[in-house]
């Protein structure tokens, strides 16, 4: 009675803080209820939408349905090279950016932004227009969908990285230029570590863009299935559970990640202001 | 007041006020910038601005070809009467639905902004981490969920049963209500997130000011804070509008089949009928009816200096 009295006082005090996590609670609905049907048992059901009976199975046999597990291999492996490419790219790009004056530069800043902001539909019906009327209709597929990854992961890195280029403290890089660092030295010995936090970021975002994508690689993959795809696929005939197995352990992985090295940046931020 | 707008930050007024400039930051000339750019350019140029060269070309295919036999560019202009008259309705339906999600987002999106922005002290990072965090679940995953969630005999229908929000035999499924709801929950974090950034640059001491001219609460949120996060809001809202009118995977999983969002029109054209003439005229049509709307937009709002 006492607790619930206090809780409602913090809550009269904390309104807006109050709603703001009302919100954030709504947006992981959809995560628990996929997290749930990964112990649902349906193999005797009809209704794939609702939760029957608890079962370890989908966990314990997490391939059983045929060609599940080969989606979801595929998919690592288009994510990680178009995850390798974008970032190099990207990177690459950003430090042109934000370092160097040149020509076509406004126009350059235009073209990275604008992907961001077209409609997947249109961009992966343009792109299988090119691809198409360039005469690969044919041979749509792993390739195709990796140039595709590449092409929408850049923007975002080229942002991200931007970002902390950006706001980079110069007098770090001055210092070493001081104490008689080469060019070469500042930028591997401190410029490089200063900005490592926005590429890695840059890194698991275009794996996540990648792997998560379904409306440009449904258009540009021809007959090679990713997992979205298969999920997809799966929805019009009847979902296995399984891929809320699948589902759980990306959430799961993902989110110790990003833990990991928000715990890795506390830590560097007190040995700065320590040092 | 005037010292506060007239602190510049750090780093951003090179050789302001006699002082030496700070570091040659850009570089000017060489040939370094050029090298560093071309392979991101390359790619872009490649597979983002050429297809859409090539996109414009498919509009104006004949449409008596076909997939098997070639098309040929003929400047049949009439492709984009056939798609407005045939497909009008779910263009409209698609700019509609993504209108009232983006307004619902906004609503949502700006108090959990806020609440992070100032209210959240020390949590603020790992509550910006929470924002992004469900996103690794897949996306189709997350959407097929708020058929379990909105089933027929799931638990909201029946609290709005029991409050009579919904009729007895009221459903969620299959309706534009579950399409809408599916879009604002996959694009709010589209929104809290430029949100955030333009609400976290606000100097407190702006609104702590308009309380000691004796502004009420509401009246400095809106006359201080709410102009400021302006830029914030015009972002989101496009990071949102954008890929909600051109999305179909809500309207395919939540949606009646009737009511088709112009995504699963263009993505059927291309994919299952093969009629590309069409599909690439209705794919044109909805970029410049947003092109469009976001200039206008933009405009009316102001922020031309976005970009």
């Amino acid at each position: 009675m006492n607790a619930l009295h206090r809780g409602w006082a913090w809550v009269k005090e904390h309104l807006v803080l109050t709603l703001g996590l009302l919100v954030l609670a709504y947006m992981y609905v959809p995560n628990v209820v996929v997290a749930l049907m990964s112990f649902n048992d349906a193999s005797e059901s009809r209704n794939l939408y609702r939760f029957q009976s608890f079962t370890w199975d989908n966990w314990l046999n997490p391939c059983a349905p045929a060609g599940m597990c080969e989606s979801v291999l595929r998919s690592i492996e288009i994510g990680l090279l178009a995850t390798v490419v974008a970032t190099t790219l990207g990177t690459l790009a950003a430090f042109a950016l934000v370092r160097h004056r040149f020509r076509g530069r406004g126009g350059m800043n235009l073209v990275l932004f604008l992907p961001m902001a077209s409609p997947e539909i249109v961009m992966g019906s343009s792109l299988l227009a090119l691809f198409v009327a360039s005469g690969f209709g044919g041979k749509l597929g792993f390739w195709t969908i990796l140039i595709a990854h590449v092409m929408f992961c850049l923007s975002f890195v080229v942002v991200t990285v931007k970002s902390r280029l950006g706001g980079l403290d110069a007098s770090l890089e001055q210092a070493a230029a001081d104490l008689y660092a080469t060019e070469f030295q500042t930028f591997w010995r401190v410029t490089l570590p200063l900005v490592m936090p926005g590429i890695l970021g840059a890194a698991l975002l275009s794996f996540s863009l990648s792997f998560d994508d379904f409306i440009i690689t449904n258009l540009n993959a021809g007959q090679t299935v990713t997992f979205p795809m298969y999920v997809w696929g799966a929805a019009q005939r009847g979902v296995p559970m399984q891929v809320n197995v699948v589902g759980t352990v990306m959430f799961v992985v993902a989110v110790a990640v990003v833990l990991v090295g928000e715990a890795g940046a506390r830590r560097r931020r007190r040995l700065l202001e320590a040092a | 007041m005037t010292h506060v707008l007239a602190a510049p930050p750090a780093q951003s007024a090179p050789g302001a006020g006699g002082a030496p400039p700070a570091a040659p930051r850009r570089r000017r000339g060489g040939l370094t910038g050029y090298l560093l750019i071309a392979p991101a350019a390359l790619w872009l140029g490649l597979f983002f601005v050429v297809p859409f060269y090539s996109l414009l070309a498919t509009s104006l295919y004949d449409p008596e070809g076909s997939v098997l036999t070639g098309y040929d560019v003929t400047y049949h202009w009439q492709n984009f009467v056939t798609a407005l008259a045939q497909y009008g309705e779910p263009l409209v339906r698609s700019l509609w639905y993504a209108a009232l999600a983006t307004a619902v987002c906004l609503v949502l999106g700006y108090v959990l902004a806020y609440a992070i922005a100032f209210r959240a002290g020390r949590w603020k990072n790992l509550l910006l981490v929470l924002v992004v965090a469900p996103f690794f679940t897949s996306f189709l995953l997350r959407t097929l969920s708020w058929k379990v969630i909105l089933a027929d005999d799931g638990f909201v229908v029946q609290a709005l049963q029991f409050v009579h929000l919904l009729g007895p035999d009221g459903r969620l499924l299959a309706t534009p209500v579950a399409v809408v709801a599916g879009l604002v929950y996959n694009f709010l974090p589209f929104m809290v997130l430029p949100l955030y950034a333009s609400l976290e640059k606000i100097d407190h001491r702006l609104v702590e000011a308009a309380g000691d001219l004796f502004a009420s609460p509401a009246r400095a949120f809106w006359h201080v804070t709410w102009p400021l996060s302006l830029p914030g809001v015009v972002g989101g809202t496009l990071l949102t509008f954008i890929p909600a009118a051109g999305d179909y995977v809500n309207a395919a999983l939540l949606g009646s089949p009737n009511e088709q969002m112009v995504g699963n029109v263009i993505q059927k054209l291309f994919t299952t009928t093969g009629d590309y003439a069409t599909a690439g005229a209705l794919s044109v049509i909805l970029m410049a009816v947003i092109v469009t709307m976001v200039i206008v937009y933009v405009r009316k709002a102001g922020t031309e200096d976005l970009l």
